[in-house]
């Protein structure tokens, strides 16, 4: 059996062991073991990664497998990894890992809280590491429908309206994605639906990828928050309990930004190239849209969210430039992001958990009351408005320069547009640093208003491992980041090849 | 004659066996205090041993291609038998309140059955129309059972117009092209069918009469008030078993018979899917009983099933096959869930009695979940694969002028995400919404949990196996 496959069968066994325990503890038993065995399971597979490229093995993807699944509509379930997919395993599982330890209080209905949230866990690891586009997509959905109850029920204030927007939303755009898959199955020669071959292939004619791309480039834009598609997000992850926020903000989102990537441009390259300006025309909307957004909302989680919209947008942002660097660059800022919000939102959640109110004008001088609790938003704000050591710098940096760099494409000879684009986005960071800074003042500093609050106590033990495991996460990134650039850069340049832009 | 062409027809004979054995066996127990449940046992065990017939079944002809049974219509034979095998299961506990007509029951549900069969493997239109009459006229009397309801006789005098109207357009229909062809014969019709105004307007008043039966918009204005009237495993029945019979006979005929007018049925086809799909969703959106919601939404369910023949290909068949098993399991999963609701609170069937069901009955809730979910087609349960294999037929096939079928695709991908809405809200209504009186925590009986057992190990098996998709493949292709 294919090592891969243990990314969908560990969570497999977790549901069946949830489905069996009989009490909270048996259910915290087999959270904490699957999600540990997965943390090394990934951990395991960049070593082996690593060693592998250092030995000369330049194959694109590692760990091929594939079996014949439904033969007569030539779908199968292929697994395959490269640097890409391998540093958004390492993310997911962190998430997950540190998602069970921020989750571990919660109640009502525990066992069934965890349930939905090990589904959602196994249809993120399955998109991963599949590289059949039925399969994928399957996984996929897998991922999006357990937030409906994850919301729904465990959620807090207007979750019913939140769940039910984010649920038709995403599956608004996963219907787009139906259509583009079959474009692409159809139009290559309805022989596979591998991905890998059919980029191998690069059959399909340019006027039909232009018909194509965006249904795919919409479809999975639309998790990734892709300017106007993106107003499921910030009611989604205000709703959101903690945990859902952490895997939500930190992993799912990733989902679209790498299909994007892996399905959109790699498939319909000659589209990717002529349509790009549109869609960069969108993403910079985001970027600034969502920074200028975030700072005029009064609620943490809806700051964090905004936030969000503008880092994913990034990231999508960075995809559609086409360089190299700028494209690492992309898949460092999902890392980066995945981290860094998952830390915001357990912070936020913990918060809110112990003053119920998570409007910044009610809330000041934190730092005297819960002081493990401030130091550590205090972390999450300046690695995510960019301070060097930290993820974001190296994330941010890398995709400017890339971007400002970029060559010029087919279908848009001249980079004066996508330099002004990079101008345009850069400017969110000097947004950024000042809603992040606005909130740590307010909040963090000054006196205490509400005298209920100083009998207030900080973080628990579980909190701390959840928040010290993340901001390691973070830190390390940021001062390591050739750990994960290497793996990135070429599985990057695969891609760009293939496209037609290197 | 050749009385030996008989034993060309098994799975018929065999259901007609059964069919003799229930009505003896009604005779035998008289007076017995069990009848009803010896009855219903006897039933449920011949339709299981009536799967296996209907599985060995070789392809064969008899009465010189008047009966022509082919390997899909054997396939759909085996479907539609454990769907009526479902269907005696779940109706048990209801049964228990109308013991007194249990033998007539059993036996009108198996002599639809017959009448599918043999609608399915008609070779001409004489014996196709009479299996269709068999099905329905039975059906009739099903509808009204529930005899001192007077939704019930309502809902059955609505449909037994309707199936005489249609019933009447479609011979209209079949007269024309007999006219214009001069056979009756399936195989010499398709092989002489020309392009005249007498065969357009025959074949759409037969499509018109079909429609009716399969409801399709905008011919389905009885579905919802027989629905809502007729008793809930017989809803079960209509909308499943029925509908499948009805929907494979119709994709066999337009592409096999009609195959020469395929320019003609094919834009037919498209805006009476669209609409099919649409209308059915937009007035599942409004309704709070959940027997006319299930209406609505068996009736967009209807268009995505037909949505596979506009193919035209052995793929399109096998995905309206696999639709229609998987159809089966989820949509019979939810009728039994309504069934055991209804039967144990005092016959509520408005969607106001699901709040807060998730805390009484979790096990019922979780199970309504799985199946509502796949009708929504969510992975990984069985409907997302049917879903996107119906998808994958209708654009299949066309390489000329991919547009078209491509733009019909996207408006049923859209109604997906209508549909999902409309099931999430009972979904919500079990998990989410808080209630002063939630339904009492109930007892199912055996028979309820037996049905729900089958139902839910094919939601979760059905798309996952891709043995059961090859087998229909199989037999699909060798058409």
């Amino acid at each position: 059996m294919n090592i891969l496959s243990l990314f969908v069968l560990i969570p497999a066994l977790m549901l069946l062991g949830l489905w069996v325990a009989r009490n909270v503890n048996q259910v915290r038993g087999v959270m904490v073991t699957g999600s540990s065995l997965l943390l090394v399971l990934s951990i395991w597979l960049c070593y082996f990664f690593v060693s592998e490229r250092s030995a000369g093995n330049t194959d694109e993807m590692l760990l091929v497998a594939s079996t014949p699944w439904f033969e007569p509509l030539n779908i199968a379930y292929s697994v395959g990894v490269d640097g890409i997919s391998v540093v958004m395993l390492l993310l997911s599982s962190i998430i997950v890992f540190t998602g069970t330890f921020a989750s571990w209080q919660l109640k009502p209905m525990t066992k069934e809280y965890f349930l939905w949230f090990t589904l959602l866990s196994t249809g993120v690891y399955g998109f991963f590491i599949c590289t059949d586009m039925f399969t994928m997509f399957m996984f996929y959905e897998v991922a999006l429908i357990p937030m409906y109850l994850l919301i729904g029920v465990w959620g807090s204030g207007r979750k019913e309206y939140s769940a039910m927007k984010l649920t038709l939303m995403l599956m608004g755009g996963s219907a787009l994605l139906i259509l583009g898959i079959l474009g692409i199955y159809y139009f290559s020669g309805h022989t596979t639906m591998n991905v890998n071959e059919i980029a191998a292939m690069h059959n399909i004619d340019p006027d039909i990828q232009n018909v194509f791309f965006p249904f795919i480039f919409i479809g999975f834009g639309v998790l990734g928050a892709l300017f106007p598609f993106h107003t499921w997000s910030p009611d989604g992850h205000a709703s959101a309990p903690t945990a859902v926020s952490m895997l939500h903000a930190g992993v799912l989102m990733k989902l679209g930004g790498y299909g994007c990537f892996r399905i959109a441009m790699y498939l319909l390259p000659d589209a990717a190239q002529d349509l790009s300006w549109i869609f960069l025309i969108l993403t910079t909307i985001s970027v600034v849209y969502g920074a200028l957004s975030a700072c005029v909302q009064t609620d943490l989680k809806y700051i964090n969210a905004y936030s969000s919209v503008s880092h994913c947008g990034l990231v999508l942002f960075a995809l559609l430039m086409m360089s190299q660097t700028a494209v690492t660059g992309a898949i460092l800022q999902m890392l980066s992001h995945g981290l860094m919000t998952a830390l915001f939102f357990a912070l936020i959640g913990m918060i809110y958990g112990r003053t119920h109110t998570r409007d910044i004008r009610e809330l000041a001088g934190l730092m005297k009351i819960m002081p493990f609790l401030a130091v550590g938003y205090v972390i999450a704000g300046l690695a995510n408005l960019g301070l060097p050591g930290f993820s974001g710098f190296i994330a941010e940096m890398t995709i400017f320069v890339g971007s400002f760099g970029a060559k010029p494409l087919a279908g848009d000879p001249d980079t004066s547009f996508r330099m002004v684009a990079t101008i345009i986005a850069c400017m969110s960071i000097v947004v950024t640093a000042v809603y992040i800074l606005r909130v740590v003042g307010k909040i963090l500093y000054g006196e205490v208003e509400n005298k209920h609050y100083l009998e207030l106590t900080d973080a628990t033990w579980d909190e701390r491992f959840a928040v010290v495991c993340l901001i390691f996460c973070v830190a390390g990134l940021g001062v390591c980041p050739f750990l994960f650039s290497d793996m990135i850069s070429p599985a990057a340049g695969n891609i760009l090849r293939s496209i037609g832009v290197m | 004659m050749n009385y030996s062409q008989f034993l060309n027809m098994i799975p018929e004979a065999t259901l007609m066996l059964a069919l003799v054995l229930v009505f003896f066996a009604d005779f035998a127990l008289y007076k017995s205090e069990r009848k009803t449940f010896v009855l219903g046992v006897l039933t449920g065990a011949l339709l299981l041993c009536q799967l296996v017939p209907c599985f060995l079944a070789e392809p064969a002809t008899a009465f010189g291609g008047m009966y022509v049974s082919s390997p899909i219509v054997n396939v759909m034979k085996t479907i539609l038998t454990l769907g009526t095998f479902i269907v005696v299961v779940m109706s048990q506990k209801w049964m228990a309140s109308n013991t007194k007509l249990s033998g007539e029951f059993y036996m009108l549900v198996l002599s639809t059955l017959l009448g599918m069969y043999m609608m399915m493997s008609a070779g001409h239109f004489l014996l196709f129309f009479l299996g269709l009459e068999m099905a329905s006229v039975p059906m009739a009397c099903l509808v009204a059972f529930d005899r001192y309801k007077k939704k019930s006789a309502e809902a059955a005098a609505k449909y037994i117009l309707t199936a005489t109207f249609s019933s009447g357009v479609m011979l209209y229909g079949i007269s024309f092209l007999y006219g214009a062809v001069g056979t009756l014969y399936f195989d010499d019709m398709a092989a002489s069918i020309e392009l005249t105004p007498l065969t357009i307007m025959g074949m759409v008043f037969f499509f018109s009469g079909l429609g009716f039966k399969i409801s399709l918009v905008p011919f389905h204005f009885w579905t919802a008030d027989t629905y809502e009237g007729a008793p809930t495993p017989i809803t079960g029945y209509l909308s499943v078993v029925s509908k499948g019979a009805a929907t494979l006979t119709l994709a066999i005929i337009l592409m096999h018979v009609f195959g020469r007018l395929v320019e003609y049925w094919e834009p037919l086809l498209w805006i009476v899917i669209m609409l099919t799909i649409t209308v059915g969703n937009l007035f599942a959106i409004r309704q709070t009983e959940l027997k006319r919601f299930m209406a609505f939404s068996s009736i967009s369910q209807a268009g995505y099933i037909m949505l596979a023949v506009i193919g035209n290909s052995a793929q399109s068949l096998t995905a309206l096959t696999f639709y229609v098993l998987v159809y089966v399991a989820a949509n019979m999963a939810v009728f039994t869930v309504i069934s055991a609701v209804e039967e144990s609170n005092g016959g509520r069937t408005d969607m106001a009695a699901y709040n807060g069901l998730y805390a009484t009955n979790p096990k019922l809730s979780l199970l309504m979940t799985l199946a509502l979910f796949s009708l929504a087609g969510i992975p990984p349960f069985a409907g997302m694969f049917s879903k996107f294999f119906v998808f994958m037929a209708a654009v299949g096939g066309h390489e000329s002028a991919p547009f078209w079928p491509y733009f019909v695709v996207f408006i049923a991908l859209i109604n997906t995400v209508v549909s999902l809405y409309y099931y999430l809200l009972i979904v919500k209504a079990m998990y989410i919404t808080k209630t002063e009186e939630p339904l009492p925590t109930f007892k199912n009986g055996a028979a309820i949990n037996w049905s729900l057992a089958i139902c839910t190990i094919g939601i979760l098996l059905f798309g996952v196996c891709s043995c059961i998709y090859e087998w229909i493949d199989k037999a699909a292709v060798a058409l």
